[in-house]
């Protein structure tokens, strides 16, 4: 991603809801819906643009779990950690996934099809354990139906 | 042409409620057959979802749980006749899980078009607005603080006390700002209300508006809702067009407007200093109280900061009176309570009743124990800050006051089964790490405790020599210190739940 391209997102993004009250969050989400991420190169000129230092700009950036720095992998997989979950075995759901990944919660694919991260809770409590693809919500799921799923995701 | 029901609500959803819908939709034009595919919030018997209905010229006949391979079977048995199959259910209403309900704030769950105005004014909807626009301001304050309802996101604060501060300021802007960020575990009623019915979220914030005169609303949503976000852009478009928000709103001479804002994946958003700093673009730290939101808020203006449950059970305040309100319920907590019923359990979902019932016909007459089949060891009720209680306190009502003599709170209301093969050490464990993880760090008790909290819990599940007492100890003494030195309660709520795992399962911790 070049900074050029990183510029154009922060300016758009700037057009669009820069002008609300308190838009920085609102910002950070255009930038990320746009380019999967918010890089380090999009904070000076977020910060430029509201009069704000860059260090409190990259704190809000680094405070909330949703903004990432780096492009996640084609799909992104989360899957619920909280204890109604947890009661529905989600720490045996999360050793499979791990395992059939290959990789830790947080982590990415070395082939860069998955992202498997952590959430803590999707609202899905009476239907657990649950996990969100891409959106897309999953609930009662098992080890069996985990790969069912994952199946697609090295095809894509 | 006969309309068929099926949710969209993303519980349904993720047990293949679009495939269903998609396949009824197929299925009927390959038989021929003249059908409106409706969808629908859900009704929260999440154990039937998806729960498909056909409205036939008599009733609505539900059936469940529905999978799309079932769907050409259920079209051959007559489906669209509400013929005789395994999965009929009959009228799903009747059904006693529902029927002994007393649906007050999610009356219209599952039943209305949440898209579709219309459709909500068909049920009751805007009826409370219509009454709150006859009423001066300080009537309608005093309708909320007469019915007795308290806040629902988990402090209890009475509603209407915190509407008569804002009311009382004197200032030319004021906020209506809703807390959207349903974070707890076990909790669902919420996305419930803004997938299902989110008319009666934007009714509530605006009849708040009319009594506290404020001009701008924000619904702040967390971003792990991507459903109720486009349920509630949805509505607010429908609202806006026909003149329920907007300038001069039901030509009352009155402003009013809502703005939804996504949060961003931190828990202590839902603590509402943390909500208003985020909604202006800023880490999400607590603030100090004084001075109160409600004096001091949103912008440094006057803000009611009022939770989902709470503003969509202000509509049928007004509707109905705060009388009618007000004898539901019991001692100090009146009104309806949405209780959900989560995790190992085998029929979970909504139960709104009045307040006074008790855990145990929770979990075993609506719950029906859990879903292994194995014995219920344990429950947490209020999200993960709330208390674990053994099955010997099954009993307690679940009101404000009487899980507070427990040493236990209600919180947002979600109640989280666990069978006996739970470790509560390490439920304890997972609690002090789920603080260090959302800890938003402002003040030391929280954001040092639970890390020395996580360590602690190690060694003793480890310790095998004659620390395990002393630690122990030391255990306890830092849940007194986080308790009484957090700034708000993350750090402050995060020993009930380890302190209630020590005291009711101290065995859990010793057998390691």
């Amino acid at each position: 991603m070049n900074e050029a391209t990183i510029n154009e997102a922060v300016q758009r993004a700037l057009a669009r809801v820069g002008a609300q009250p308190g838009p920085l969050l609102e910002i950070l989400h255009a930038v990320q819906d746009e380019l999967g991420c918010v890089p380090a190169a999009a904070v000076p000129p977020i910060a430029a643009a509201l009069n704000l230092s860059r260090a409190e700009v990259h704190g809000v950036v680094s405070f909330y779990h949703h903004f990432r720095g780096e492009r996640p992998g084609t799909t992104v997989v989360q899957l619920c950690r909280a204890e109604a979950c947890q009661a529905m075995n989600a720490r045996a759901l999360e050793e499979h996934a791990t395992r059939r990944l290959g990789v830790g919660l947080g982590e990415t694919t070395p082939d860069g099809r998955v992202t498997l991260e952590a959430v803590y809770c999707l609202g899905n409590c009476a239907c657990a354990p649950s996990m969100m693809v891409d959106g897309e919500l999953h609930g009662r799921v098992t080890p069996a139906t985990f790969d069912a799923l994952a199946r697609d995701w090295s095809a894509s | 042409m006969i309309t068929v029901r099926v949710p969209k609500d993303a519980g349904a959803l993720s047990l293949g409620a679009e495939a269903v819908a998609r396949a009824i939709d197929r299925g009927a034009k390959e038989r021929g057959r003249d059908v409106r595919v409706v969808r629908t919030g859900s009704r929260g018997l999440y154990w039937l979802e998806p729960l498909v209905e056909v409205e036939t010229v008599a009733e609505r006949i539900a059936y469940g749980p529905v999978t799309p391979a079932d769907v050409p079977q259920l079209l051959d048995a007559g489906l669209l006749e509400g013929g005789a199959h395994a999965l009929r259910l009959g009228d799903i209403a009747a059904h006693p899980w529902l029927a002994s309900q007393q649906r007050l704030t999610g009356a219209r769950l599952g039943i209305v078009d949440p898209a579709d105005l219309d459709d909500y004014l068909a049920h009751g909807g805007y009826a409370g607005l219509a009454a709150a626009l006859a009423m001066a301001p300080a009537d309608i304050v005093r309708a909320v603080t007469e019915s007795g309802l308290r806040g629902r996101g988990g402090a209890a604060f009475p509603t209407g006390i915190k509407w008569q501060t804002v009311h009382d300021q004197k200032t030319a802007r004021k906020y209506i700002a809703c807390n959207a960020d349903e974070g707890d575990s076990g909790t669902f009623s919420d996305r419930m209300i803004l997938e299902g019915d989110p008319f009666a979220l934007i009714e509530g914030m605006t009849i708040a508006a009319l009594a506290v005169g404020a001009t701008q609303g924000y619904i702040y949503l967390r971003v792990e809702y991507p459903h109720a976000a486009r349920a509630l852009a949805a509505a607010l478009a429908a609202a806006r067009e026909r003149g329920y928000l907007g300038r001069n709103l039901r030509d009352s001479g009155r402003d009013f407007d809502i703005a939804v804002r996504l949060g961003a994946g931190a828990y202590i958003c839902g603590e509402e200093t943390s909500m208003l700093e985020s909604l202006e673009g800023r880490r999400g730290e607590v603030r100090v109280r004084p001075p109160l939101p409600a004096i001091k808020g949103l912008f440094g203006q006057p803000t009611v900061v009022n939770n989902v449950i709470t503003l969509a059970s202000v509509p049928v305040v007004l509707a109905r009176g705060a009388a009618f309100y007000r004898d539901f319920g019991t001692g100090k907590s009146r009104g309806t309570i949405p209780l959900q019923l989560a995790g190992n359990v085998r029929r979970g979902g909504l139960v709104e009743r009045a307040f006074g019932i008790t855990v145990r016909e929770l979990v075993y007459d609506y719950g029906g124990g859990s879903a292994s089949g194995r014995p219920v060891r344990a429950v947490q009720i209020g999200g993960p800050l709330g208390a674990y209680l053994p099955e010997s306190e099954f009993d307690t009502p679940l009101d404000y006051e009487a899980l507070a003599a427990k040493n236990a709170l209600l919180g947002h209301g979600g109640v989280v089964v666990f069978d006996d093969t739970v470790d509560m050490a390490r439920m304890a464990r997972y609690a002090l790490e789920f603080c260090a993880v959302e800890s938003c760090g402002k003040c030391t008790p929280c954001r040092i405790g639970s890390s020395r909290g996580v360590e602690l819990v190690d060694r003793i599940l480890k310790s095998t020599n004659g620390t395990r007492a002393a630690d122990l100890a030391l255990l306890d003494e830092l849940c007194d210190t986080m308790f009484n030195g957090s700034l708000c309660g993350l750090g402050g709520m995060t020993p009930f739940p380890v302190r209630s795992a020590l005291k009711h399962f101290r065995d859990d911790f010793l057998r390691h």
